[in-house]
């Protein structure tokens, strides 16, 4: 009951005609990067974020923004995926396999009007599940001490690399690159200066919001110039709506198993959408047995994976709204916008800063709403963007990166250091390092060694209190199971889903 | 007291008359060593509002962020690149005199700046949760002084810093020995440390008293000594401070200003005067009152000497835990 007296507070905030203009904006916008193909969520959100402090926003509108463009992308993944055979993000790869039959076999439109509505019940299971759990966990982490944090952390690196990763040590470098990026600055434990070889600028360490704005905005950028210089891809068909009514009632067992599944497989610390979608999928191709026709354009092929990412892209809040761990790429992003924002997450933001919390939450259940009807008449209009030449697109997020990140600190280091983290970004994509993992070590290694130094002088220095409790060694164990799975069921995961794809994204 | 305000009044008229000679025309600029949001930045844009209300600068103040090196990159700027401006001012509070004290700005010490005044203070406090066993500080100063490992603190800022100090502080004038040995847990914000102490990890909270309200209105917390001289105004008279239950630990953290030191003395002086007549302002008062500020103003002549004194008590205690060798 209380729960349903914050949301509706939460709903005061995100239904204001200010927030609810840019929680539009957002979700415009993120269908718009979603379906362009390479441009996941992360990359998305990564590239609002300077936007956000071009214009100043109060923290609530800027975070409502950010969550509008994460869910946006998560739908709009699936245009590309449909149509070229192309996945928009990763998370959109299963939808290809019954997706792009479906549009050769002239049913185009039905996919993507099907798959918005999935899209649409997977979000709204995940966010009822969100609402549900997250302020239980968020009391339950008051219990959370250095020791247990200390464990969650390295549950959190440990399944980093978790399912979809394609090679486990270029996973382990990109981490220990972002955990040596973050040492550098004051070392709060110690009160000493680490690796800032008496540069002022150094002092306070590297902010991440420069490492992520320049990792992902500034090195698409780069790649796109390298690539796509001009070009536009070919105008697409759509083709009519042909969908019943009677086909679409068919699919809602289908909505509710993949979102529900989807919300699990995101609430895991860094296993995230991909693995919802994957996970939504294979259950559903069981469920439904040999009366399917999966990968030959069976509508459910299209509904499981897409109520599958949606419900996970909420599920990836849960851990990072109240323990402060993200779940996932993209949720790391809007962890380190939070952070800038002055905002701490964890169990106290539940009750320290409610409204945004809340804020959030509404606007995810509102921006899902706004999703739906954006979807379905605007398909046609999304589809004539992917034929827009990047050439008009890119000076003007360029531009927005620029003044978004001089107007965080007027600084012009700032600036050579977001295009140094650019060039560097670029390089480790050529060399296919992932980035995301390089973002989590520079967010989560300081914290981790943090609660470990915290841990060790409450127990003056015995290192047994790291496994002292039952909540530790239970997190002990599944970081354990994390690092291990993958190897047993990964490489089985990653042949079916790379059968999928063919123009690698960066990831979700 | 008669006599006091007739000196004021004679200052008063001083400037007045030596306003004359030098008087602000065209666009002030404030620093605000750290991004916008925080307290420096604050302290800027409100002393910024109010200067141009009471029409003691002629043109508009601009707020100018430069983060960097808690304060260090504004620090920098402002003795290499802006020394004889008159027209600037630098946000400063007791963060700027811990890395002075600790050498944390190289190079650069207290005496390359003038300092010009404060304008308010946030007091340090000491606060445990509502279940604590300690029911005030001198229960909890006997714990550490009976074994100086039996309580632990959690705080916002780095070892060293300003609210590790502060426990530093208290602890020393309650007699504790082996300072160094008092364990205490670092986080990024108040916040943090503020949810271990709640959530019964951590014995003690030390902090600001703004950053500690909301907990203490939820009744999570409760303070167990304020550091400041006397019982603080307002809907906090009822805190203890430390100094009534024996143990004598003042920590206030004051919001104030320091401006380059070959501006041209006319200017120092009219800024100083500046901030007299802001502090004593009805607008200045509803500035404070809205933000949690606590009254603290040296007056002008001793503000420099206060600043030495606070660096060179840090800078002994910061030598007495081993931070500085």
């Amino acid at each position: 009951m209380e729960t349903l007296g914050f949301l509706m507070e939460g709903f005061a905030v995100a239904l204001t005609p200010y927030n609810l203009m840019f929680a539009l904006f957002g979700a415009f916008v993120g269908t718009l990067i979603g379906c362009l193909p390479g441009l996941g969520p992360a990359n998305g959100v990564a590239i609002l974020i300077p936007l956000a402090f071009t214009l100043g926003l109060p923290p609530e509108t800027a975070m409502i923004l950010l969550t509008a463009v994460y869910a946006g992308a998560m739908y709009g993944g699936r245009i590309s995926s449909i149509l070229l055979n192309i996945p928009g993000d990763e998370p959109a790869m299963m939808t290809c396999l019954d997706g792009y039959p479906m549009a050769r076999k002239g049913r185009a439109a039905d996919a993507l009007a099907v798959s918005a509505i999935a899209s649409f019940s997977g979000g709204l299971i995940g966010t009822i599940g969100l609402i549900m759990l997250a302020p239980v966990l968020a009391r339950f982490a008051l219990t959370f001490g250095p020791a247990e944090y200390f464990a969650l952390f390295l549950l959190a690196f440990a399944t980093l690399g978790g399912i979809t990763g394609k090679n486990p040590m270029k996973t382990v470098i990109a981490a220990a690159l972002g955990i040596m990026i973050s040492t550098v600055g004051i070392d709060i434990s110690t009160g000493t200066q680490r690796y800032t070889f008496g540069v002022l600028e150094l002092y306070e360490g590297i902010d991440f919001i420069l490492a992520i704005v320049g990792l992902f905005a500034i090195s698409e950028l780069l790649f796109f110039v390298e690539h796509r210089m001009g070009e536009g891809r070919e105008k697409m068909q759509v083709g009519k709506l042909s969908l019943s009514l009677k086909e679409l009632v068919t699919t809602i067992p289908t909505q509710l198993r993949g979102g529900i599944l989807g919300f699990i497989s995101g609430v895991l610390p860094g296993a995230g959408a991909s693995l919802g979608s994957f996970i939504s999928y294979t259950l559903e191709k069981q469920v439904v047995g040999k009366k399917g026709r999966f990968g030959e354009g069976d509508i459910r092929g299209v509904v499981a994976p897409e109520a599958g990412n949606n419900g996970a892209s909420s599920g990836a809040l849960v851990p990072m709204l109240t323990l402060g761990v993200p779940g996932s790429g993209t949720t790391a992003v809007l962890l380190a916008m939070l952070i800038s924002l002055n905002i701490t997450p964890g169990p106290l933001m539940f009750t320290q800063n409610a409204d945004i919390v809340w804020g959030v939450i509404a606007a995810l259940l509102i921006g899902n709403v706004l999703l739906l009807v954006l979807n379905i008449p605007l398909v046609g209009f999304f589809v004539r963007l992917l034929s827009v030449p990047p050439m008009y697109l890119l000076p003007i997020v360029t531009m927005v990166a620029f003044v978004g990140i001089y107007s965080i600190s007027h600084s012009t280091f700032d600036l050579y250091f977001m295009i140094a983290f650019g060039i560097a970004g670029y390089f480790l994509r050529k060399l296919e390092i992932p980035l995301v993992p390089i973002i989590l070590g520079l967010l989560l290694g300081p914290e981790m060694e943090k609660n470990l130094g915290h841990a060790l002088v409450l127990s003056d220095g015995d290192w047994s209190i790291l496994w002292g409790s039952p909540l530790a060694i239970g997190l002990w164990t599944v970081a354990g199971l994390g690092l291990v799975l993958p190897y047993l069921v990964g490489p089985l995961l990653r042949r079916r889903m790379n059968a999928a794809i063919k123009e690698s994204p960066v990831s979700d | 007291m008669m006599f006091k305000r007739f000196l004021s009044l004679v200052a008063a008229a001083a400037v007045s008359t030596s306003a004359m000679a030098w008087q602000p025309s065209g666009k002030v600029e404030c620093l605000a060593p750290a991004d916008p949001g925080g307290g420096w930045d604050f302290t800027c844009r409100s002393v910024g509002n109010v200067l141009q209300d009471l029409s003691l600068v002629d043109g508009t103040v601009q707020t100018v962020n430069m983060a960097g090196a808690g304060g260090g990159v504004a620090y920098a700027h402002t003795v290499s690149k802006r020394a004889g401006d008159n027209k600037l001012l630098v946000a400063a509070s007791t963060a700027t005199t811990t890395r002075l004290a600790q050498g944390q700005f190289p190079g650069m010490n207290a005496d390359m700046v003038t300092w010009v005044g404060a304008l308010g203070a946030d007091y340090g406090i000491i606060a445990v949760s509502k279940n604590s066993r300690y029911q005030n500080l001198k229960e909890l100063m006997d714990a550490v002084k009976a074994n100086p490992k039996s309580v632990k603190f959690a705080g916002g800022s780095a070892r060293g810093g300003w609210d590790h100090l502060k426990v530093l502080i208290a602890a020393k004038a309650a007699g504790a020995e082996k300072l160094p040995s008092i364990p205490y847990l670092s986080y990024n914000n108040g916040g943090e440390a503020m949810t271990q102490v709640v959530g019964g990890q951590v014995d003690a909270f030390t902090g600001d008293l703004s950053e500690a309200t909301g907990f203490m209105e939820s009744g999570d917390l409760r303070v167990i000594a304020v550091l400041a001289d006397e019982r603080l105004p307002g809907k906090f008279s009822d805190l203890p401070t430390a100094r009534e239950q024996g143990i004598d630990a003042v920590g206030p953290n004051w919001r104030g200003f320091y401006m380059p030191k070959d501006a041209d003395e006319a200017a120092k002086q009219y800024w100083v005067d500046a901030v007299d007549t802001l502090y004593a302002s009805e607008e200045w008062k509803q500035v404070m009152a809205r933000n949690g500020l606590i009254p603290f103003h040296p007056p002008a002549s001793a503000f420099d000497e206060f600043v030495r004194n606070q660096v060179q008590d840090i800078e002994a205690l910061s030598r007495e835990i081993g931070l500085l060798k």
